[in-house]
């Protein structure tokens, strides 16, 4: 199952932000990868690997996940990925 | 004779004292070759764990809220799997322990260089990382801060947010470091706590320990002084509340720096000389139907009484778009930024106009308080015109309006024949220009404040202001950033509008620069390609 989101948050995936969706990805039901269009996938509950993405402000990001939960870990995620987490009281 | 050396300005404020550096953490050794690689991964994690406990102890200890959460993310990359299972592979592949995590680590770090712009500042947080494990692996500590005795100046290549974390300003008097930008973590730290510090400051490294030097965090100097070594007698003088609230640059041209606020609440300490935009929406929310004449005068009598021969600029209700008001909500709108909000509103409920400005009015004939009315979302000169009839036949004789429409920043010298002021507000002129949802996270590139267009159209007003003498300000928070308030002083504008605690900071910028530097740099600002030449072109003066 693939979902396909615009990164919102205007400083970019930095460190911050990045641990925040490591920790939801690692507590959703599923498995989840993340792409771009010129990096390959990496997990998503990977700090590291998610900053090494070098994700700016509407970068378009490739999410993946199969099996049982997919369908909700993918909106979990998407739903962060398009928030801008920098904002106080995202 | 003392030196002067240049960087930039990362946390506004000043301080003086003997400088001590920072040491740099141990270095890699030669490489070994691995005997035995299980041992050499083990060795690895061990030393991985350590580092977790000991920035997870730091956040743990921590009461500023920055910090602990740069340090908890910071921990959490040192836990990271993707850093385990690299350096695993690494060791396998013959390299020893530290070396393994450099090599990991180094990868990474290339990655977020390639990235660009906030994310290039990260990679100084790799480096720490790195400098951690290694000396971890390697069995010495990570230096610790200098100890000279006395409160001290901290020169440093760059600061961890570890150790900037636990940066205590009782002993640390301000930070300068040779590498770093406005946005590494070192620096929003600084900021958080209010230590003045100057990054990207060449040179830093060759200032000897115990010399005395000046740092202006404001400006991003460091004066080298002398090296008399007695700052343990000279307490670091205590810092005062200006006297005068009047904004000035260095040669006392005086820009009014006035309080954002919604309520009277806010204005509880406030170094300010006034008010510049009293919104007026607070009042009006939570309401079924509009507010009484009587509970109007209330409110605005209070905000008046808090600012005795002060000006007072009052904003008539700005609803819409992002403002719903449930008594004006009896119509969908396909664009409601686009649609009636503003002064627009008076166009289906002119009632909700005329008792609001008949109690501004009374709220000030009983106060001593220089008030001045506004209309928001104005764009044509008869609606300015319309207007100001209104207020002064109400007896209000001040009357100005906002410049957020493009359509009234290009007509603004026609606009300023039937005002007396003018107000900028930064960040719906920012919208409507540039065809920019201010909501929108992606397109905050478009609604930076430093476009050069949104320059060229407060030049502008500015200009049309300085034609005939009549005050032209600016109330969006874009007023709050020093640098760009030095800007905008310099390109005319004759007030900034702030939230209170940006006060200090903007005043500091000011008067840190004649008149002349500051239209030096709203010309350099203006002659920029985009905002980053912009921001750096001035940044850089």
């Amino acid at each position: 199952m693939i979902r396909s989101v615009l990164l919102a948050g205007r400083a970019g995936l930095h460190l911050r932000a990045a641990s925040q969706i490591a920790v939801a990805a690692a507590l959703a039901p599923a498995a989840v990868t993340v792409r771009t269009m010129d990096r390959p996938a990496v997990a998503a509950d990977s700090v590291l690997a998610l900053l090494s993405l070098g994700a700016l402000c509407g970068t378009e990001l490739i999410l993946e996940a199969h099996g049982p939960g997919a369908a909700e870990a993918l909106d979990t995620l998407a739903g962060l990925f398009a928030t801008d987490l920098d904002v106080a009281g995202a | 004779m003392p030196d002067l050396l240049r960087g930039l300005g990362a946390s506004a404020g000043a301080a003086t004292g003997p400088a001590y550096r920072l040491a740099d953490p141990p270095r890699l050794p030669a490489p070994r070759p691995v005997t035995d690689p299980d041992a050499e991964v083990d060795r690895a994690y061990a030393a991985i764990d350590a580092v977790c406990r000991d920035i997870g102890r730091r956040a743990a200890v921590t009461a500023d809220e920055t910090a602990a959460e740069i340090l908890r993310a910071q921990a959490a990359l040192a836990a990271d799997r993707t850093l385990r299972d690299g350096v695993a592979l690494a060791v396998r592949a013959g390299h020893e322990a530290p070396h393994a995590v450099a090599a990991v680590l180094a990868d990474h770090r290339a990655a977020l260089l390639a990235a660009g712009g906030l994310l290039a500042a990260r990679a100084a947080d790799l480096d720490d990382l790195r400098d951690r494990v290694v000396a971890h692996c390697l069995g010495l500590p990570m230096p610790a801060l200098p100890e000279p005795g006395c409160p001290f100046v901290l020169i440093a290549v760059d600061l961890a947010p570890a150790d900037a974390a636990l940066l205590d300003p009782a002993r640390v008097l301000a930070v300068v470091t040779s590498a770093g930008s406005f946005v590494s973590h070192t620096a929003i730290l600084a900021r958080a706590r209010g230590l003045p510090t100057v990054v990207a400051c060449g040179g830093a490294l060759e200032i000897a320990d115990g010399t005395v030097v000046t740092v202006d965090g404001t400006a991003g100097r460091v004066t080298v002084g002398r090296t008399v070594p007695a700052p343990a007698e000279e307490p670091p003088p205590a810092p005062e509340e200006p006297a005068d609230l009047r904004g000035r640059t260095a040669d006392g041209h005086h820009v009014a720096l006035l309080a954002n606020i919604g309520c009277a609440a806010e204005l509880a300490g406030a170094a300010v000389e006034g008010v510049g935009l009293f919104r007026t929406e607070l009042l009006f929310q939570h309401h079924i139907d509009p507010p009484t004449t009587a509970e109007q005068i209330d409110a605005y009598a209070e905000v008046f009484a808090a600012m005795p021969g002060r000006q007072v600029i009052v904003r008539t209700l700005d609803a819409g778009a992002d403002k719903p008001l449930p008594f004006l909500r009896d119509h969908d709108e396909p664009n409601p930024a686009l649609g009636i909000r503003g002064l627009r509103v008076a166009r289906r409920r002119a009632d909700i106009l005329r008792t609001q400005i008949a109690a501004i009015a009374a709220a000030a004939r009983a106060s001593t308080a220089r008030v001045a009315v506004m209309a928001p979302m104005v764009t044509t000169v008869s609606e300015a015109a319309q207007f100001t009839a209104l207020c002064r036949d109400a007896g209000l004789p001040t009357v100005g309006v906002m410049i957020e429409v493009p359509a009234a920043a290009v007509r603004s010298a026609e606009i300023l024949q039937v005002v007396d002021f003018l107000s900028v507000g930064t960040n719906d002129l920012s919208q409507y220009t540039f065809a920019a949802d201010r909501r929108s996270g992606e397109l905050a590139d478009l609604l930076d404040p430093w476009q050069p267009a949104l320059l060229s159209l407060i030049a502008l007003c500015a200009a049309a202001g300085a034609a005939v003498g009549r005050p032209v300000g600016v109330c969006g928070e874009a007023a709050a950033d020093p640098a760009f308030a030095v800007v905008l002083a310099g390109l005319g504008v004759t007030s900034l509008s702030m939230s209170p605690p940006a006060v200090p900071a903007v005043r500091a910028a000011l008067a840190a620069h004649t008149l002349e530097e500051c239209r030096a740099a709203a010309q350099r600002a203006l002659a920029a390609a985009d905002p980053a030449a912009a921001r750096a072109a001035v940044t850089r003066l």
